[in-house]
């Protein structure tokens, strides 16, 4: 079902060489066949960037959502917000995904894995063989203990938990939000702009301090509570409360209830990897690669699930961010094309945004345990600002609220880890 | 080459400047994508796939 039809357009044929399968004139480096499991940005970026690289062969996307390819990051923001249906959020047209002449599956799941064999089992019991297989499973939400089945519980991961909670936010006037990171966040924003009751519990003393700062983080609790959000900081939910299977609120640690309508729990994710369990690919926090996401036996990763050798600090890291996945899609995609040989490390600038009230932040690099942040454009006061983080003298990283363009500007000097104090002269307010 | 943006979806990221800067700016204000050639010479396709492929909001669409 998926050979490439001769004279068929599909991306990267223009270039004068006639689609063909990689078994004959192709380089001996590429792949006769491509799996990729996770079919959501990630997955996606890696099918684009090899057929954009001019590989022809077969490429088979897994994918275990019953949708085309979507966009997270307005689950939390404008589908909410604006009421997009979920159309609006595909992250590329059905003739966009046509014209990568996949073996496209989607609302399957990928459920077992034999590097051996190099075959994929899936869900309902079908094997997919490969050479080169990429992991793109992503990431699933973590959920409070004892809260399965419950109605009024809420997590946004998908595009169907994010439709449940909007119908939430129409019906329900009281909102619990456990959690305070960007999620959490952003939720709370579109949810006091509906009108909605919303108290935010958190166990950190100031919510994203550990993103942003203890000076911007406070900036942002305080724009949280002018617009009528209840915090409750440094403390654990110890229960959700629920009568008759439906959520009536959550219990404190410290012993108080909080009544609500719906709890919206954003407390992370967890990698999803159950499914190589077994099959010799080393998994940890995700799937761990070397500095070029290969993690061995013919098998790459990329996005949220990829753990890999960072190649500047040598640390096992890995990014929840959009950004990144794209990139890292990309990068893979470009790396098998390349051969194992002609591999090049991941390197990137990491980039994050998050929208909340008319606050549009801009996250570039590492802001996490820096030793110190310096505001160069703009002011707290103003709620409009330019700041640099760095340590050692060094800068890795900047956060812009409500200067996207100035931001950016910083984004050269994070890439080169520059010196910091030539641009503490030179960052007066524009 | 024919160049679409979405530009209700626009994050204001500024990946495509930095794919294609002779392609696309950023409003100083907030952000949002600029078109600075709705029809640019076709040794900047490479750039502006690069940037249609990164751009983490799907915003921009491009026709050979």
């Amino acid at each position: 079902m998926s050979d490439p039809t001769p004279g068929r357009f599909r991306p990267g044929s223009g270039s004068g060489a006639s689609p063909r399968r990689a078994s004959g004139r192709a380089p001996s480096t590429q792949p006769g066949s491509v799996v990729i499991v996770g079919a959501s940005a990630a997955g996606l970026s890696v099918a684009e960037g090899l057929r954009r690289g001019g590989y022809a062969g077969r490429v088979t996307l897994i994918g275990e959502e019953q949708h085309l390819p979507y966009d997270r990051p307005p689950l939390s923001k404008q589908l909410l917000a604006d009421g997009w249906d979920g159309d609006r959020v595909l992250l590329r047209s059905p003739e966009q995904i046509v014209e990568l002449d996949l073996d496209l599956r989607v609302g399957q799941r990928a459920v077992g894995l034999n590097t051996d064999t190099r075959q994929v089992t899936l869900s309902e019991g079908e094997q997919v063989g490969y050479d080169t297989l990429v992991v793109a499973t992503g990431v699933s939400a973590r959920r409070l203990r004892g809260t399965e089945g419950l109605t009024g519980v809420h997590v946004l991961r998908t595009l169907e938990d994010a439709l449940a909670f909007r119908e939430t936010l129409r019906e329900r006037a009281r909102l619990v939000i456990v959690g305070s990171g960007f999620v959490g966040a952003e939720a709370a924003a579109v949810a006091r702009q509906l009108g909605v009751e919303v108290t935010m519990v958190t166990d950190v003393t100031t919510p994203l301090a550990d993103a942003l700062g203890t000076e911007l983080g406070a900036m942002l609790t305080e724009v949280h509570r002018e617009h009528g959000v209840r915090l409750e900081t440094g403390v654990l939910v110890d229960t959700v409360l629920a009568e008759n299977g439906r959520a009536t609120g959550v219990r404190l640690a410290d012993g108080r209830n909080i009544k609500a309508d719906s709890v919206l729990v954003g407390i992370g994710a967890v990698p999803s990897t159950d499914w190589l369990a077994g099959s010799g690919v080393p998994t940890g926090n995700g799937v761990e690669c070397d500095a070029t996401l290969y993690a061995g036996s013919g098998v790459w990763a990329a996005g949220d699930v990829a753990c890999w050798r960072h190649p500047r600090t040598g640390t096992l890291t890995r990014i929840e961010h959009r950004t990144n996945a794209a990139e890292q899609g990309l990068h893979v995609a470009r790396n098998i094309l390349a051969g194992r040989d002609g591999a090049q490390p991941f390197d990137p600038v990491p980039y994050v945004w998050s929208d909340q009230y008319d606050l549009k932040f801009q996250i570039y690099g590492n802001t996490r345990g820096a030793e110190r942040v310096d505001i160069v454009q703009g002011s707290i006061a103003e709620r409009k600002l330019v700041a640099l983080y760095s340590s050692g003298g060094r800068v890795c990283g900047a956060v812009g609220v409500n200067m996207p363009r100035a931001t950016r500007g910083y984004r050269t000097h994070i890439a080169e880890n520059a010196a910091i104090a030539p641009l503490l002269t030179i960052g007066s307010p524009a | 080459m024919e160049i679409t943006l979405d530009i209700d979806k626009c994050c204001g990221a500024g990946q495509c400047v930095l794919a294609a800067p002779e392609v696309f700016d950023q409003r100083e204000d907030d952000g949002v994508v600029i078109l600075l050639d709705a029809d640019p010479p076709q040794d900047q396709l490479d750039a502006v796939r690069e940037a249609a492929a990164i751009c983490p909001a799907a915003v921009i669409g491009v026709r050979e």
